[in-house]
């Protein structure tokens, strides 16, 4: 993969849902092996504009890629290259932990995949759990599986969409230890969190949404120098407070 | 046909084979049930076709009926349970095309729509008997009947947002398509009106090829059944695919 090629860029991305306009006009660009925190008040545009990236939603406007690939162009390409963890926990309860991971990577070409989902089942602590039926595991092991799932094709760029809304510790500190593991491999990490503490503490870039525009994009360095704020939390707010431009 | 369908298919009929005992079995018993009732109370009357016995007569349609209703509820089913509970966004982040996906769904479905003809055949072949006129003209109705009824559930899944919904495409469509097709009767028996209402269902001319192939009678040509059939499994396939191009209810 080229230095220079950005792994996700975002240009003049709009979306109208019924006459909501959910974004309005997405400038944005994650640069390869960064990793990213995309933050914003619920309503902001953030799902949405995540969707896109994966294929979810249509835009009305804009252009996508990811590493390069169109999303709609060249869907095959941008696919493969992105991991969703998506920020509802769903699963098909027809399956097995194994079973689950198995079918994923056929979808994205991967008939023999058995070395690599037995290492993110290690990684993410779900080996006891390989073959017990989805529907059996609890909310915390479930979100587990919903990680495996973005890693089984092993892609270069991984979106996590609030990884870590309401689950414990034991996983947070699990899910944080492989992903920073994963980024130092190269892999560019995409992050939405509403836990403001752990975009600080793992993120070199953020972008703050509102209302469906970008308010700020930035180092986290810069961010915090240019709203004089001590935090990233405290930075958030008083970004919230002033207008959108 | 990449990995991807191969894996969406072999997903899909391992959902129905998962659940076995709803998908296979209960349809058997209710079809079987369907050939001792109707065999018995409309037994003596004469066969719409000389020289056939009416069980005979209704096995063939009995047979294609329920795998009409079984292709038609796999694919149907599968979608509308994976748009509601959410899990079909894993399908929909793959690198999967809108014809694998077509194509994938309806596979399965007539895996299920095949099991479940080719086991009540079986049965009723053992305690009825009968022939078979023509292997291939069985096999061709067969094949394409239960292909036309995969993607019609493959439409009904992608339109259906909720159960309701889905359970309206059953009983207010496949119900009375399925009924009304010359199941049970040939349609010369009906009224005019009935028998020019027959002539608008592609059911009736899947269920009127396919009995042709066991009997060597049927009520219309058979060339023109294949017609009909084939032309409405590529019509709804095309416009399925067209949806489905276009995104119409799964990626808005």
């Amino acid at each position: 993969m080229s230095e220079s090629l950005p792994a996700i860029e975002i240009k003049g991305a709009q979306k109208n849902f019924s006459g909501l306009q959910a974004l309005k006009g997405i400038d944005l660009q994650v640069e390869t092996g960064e990793f990213f925190a995309l933050l914003g008040p619920n309503g902001a545009g953030k799902t949405t504009l995540i969707n896109m990236l994966a294929g979810l939603v249509r835009p009305d406007s804009g252009v996508l890629r990811v590493m390069g690939h169109d999303v709609i162009r060249d869907y095959r390409a941008a696919r493969r290259a992105l991991g969703v963890v998506p920020q509802e926990l769903v699963f098909d309860p027809f399956f097995s932990v194994r079973e689950t991971l198995r079918l994923q990577s056929g979808y994205f070409g991967l008939a023999r995949n058995d070395d690599w989902i037995d290492e993110v089942l290690d990684n993410l602590q779900l080996m006891s759990k390989a073959e017990v039926n989805m529907r059996a595991l609890s909310g915390g092991m479930k979100r587990r599986v919903l990680i495996a799932q973005a890693l089984v094709h092993r892609p270069p760029v991984i979106v996590l969409d609030e990884p870590t809304a309401g689950v414990d510790v034991e996983l947070r500190q699990t899910l944080w230890k492989f992903i920073r593991r994963l980024n130092t491999e190269g892999h560019t990490i995409l992050l939405t969190t509403h836990y403001l503490e752990e975009a600080e503490a793992l993120c070199r870039r953020v972008a703050v949404l509102r209302q469906g525009q970008v308010v700020t994009c930035d180092s986290l360095e810069g961010l915090l120098r240019s709203c004089n704020a001590p935090t990233l939390e405290a930075a958030f707010v008083g970004l919230l407070q002033q207008g959108v431009d | 046909m990449g990995q991807g369908f191969i894996t969406l298919t072999r997903k899909e009929i391992l959902r129905f084979w998962k659940v076995s005992l709803q998908t296979l079995l209960a349809p058997l018993i209710s079809t079987l049930l369907y050939l001792v009732v109707f065999s018995q109370v409309m037994g003596q009357r004469p066969s719409p076709y000389g020289g056939v016995s009416y069980a005979i007569f209704l096995v063939p349609g009995l047979v294609m009926m329920a795998m009409l209703q079984n292709a038609f509820a796999n694919s149907s089913s599968s979608l509308v349970q994976s748009k509601v509970t959410g899990n079909l966004v894993f399908v929909l982040l793959a690198p999967i095309s809108e014809g694998e996906f077509l194509a994938a769904y309806v596979a399965a479905a007539m895996v299920r729509g095949m099991m479940v003809g080719f086991v009540v055949w079986l049965t009723a072949w053992v305690f009825i008997g009968g022939v078979v006129y023509s292997p291939l003209w069985v096999m061709v109705f067969g094949f394409l009947s239960i292909g036309l009824a995969g993607v019609l559930g493959v439409l009904a899944g992608i339109s259906a947002e909720k159960f309701d919904q889905m359970a309206a495409w059953q009983n207010f469509l496949i119900l009375p398509l399925t009924f009304l097709s010359g199941a049970f009767y040939s349609i010369h028996s009906l009224p005019t009106a009935w028998q020019i209402f027959s002539r608008f269902n592609p059911f009736f001319y899947a269920i009127d090829g396919f009995r042709y192939g066991f009997v060597g009678a049927s009520d219309v040509p058979p060339m023109e059944s294949l017609f009909v059939v084939a032309g409405s499994g590529l019509a709804l396939s095309w416009t399925t695919l067209v949806l489905l191009r276009s995104g119409w209810r799964l990626r808005p």
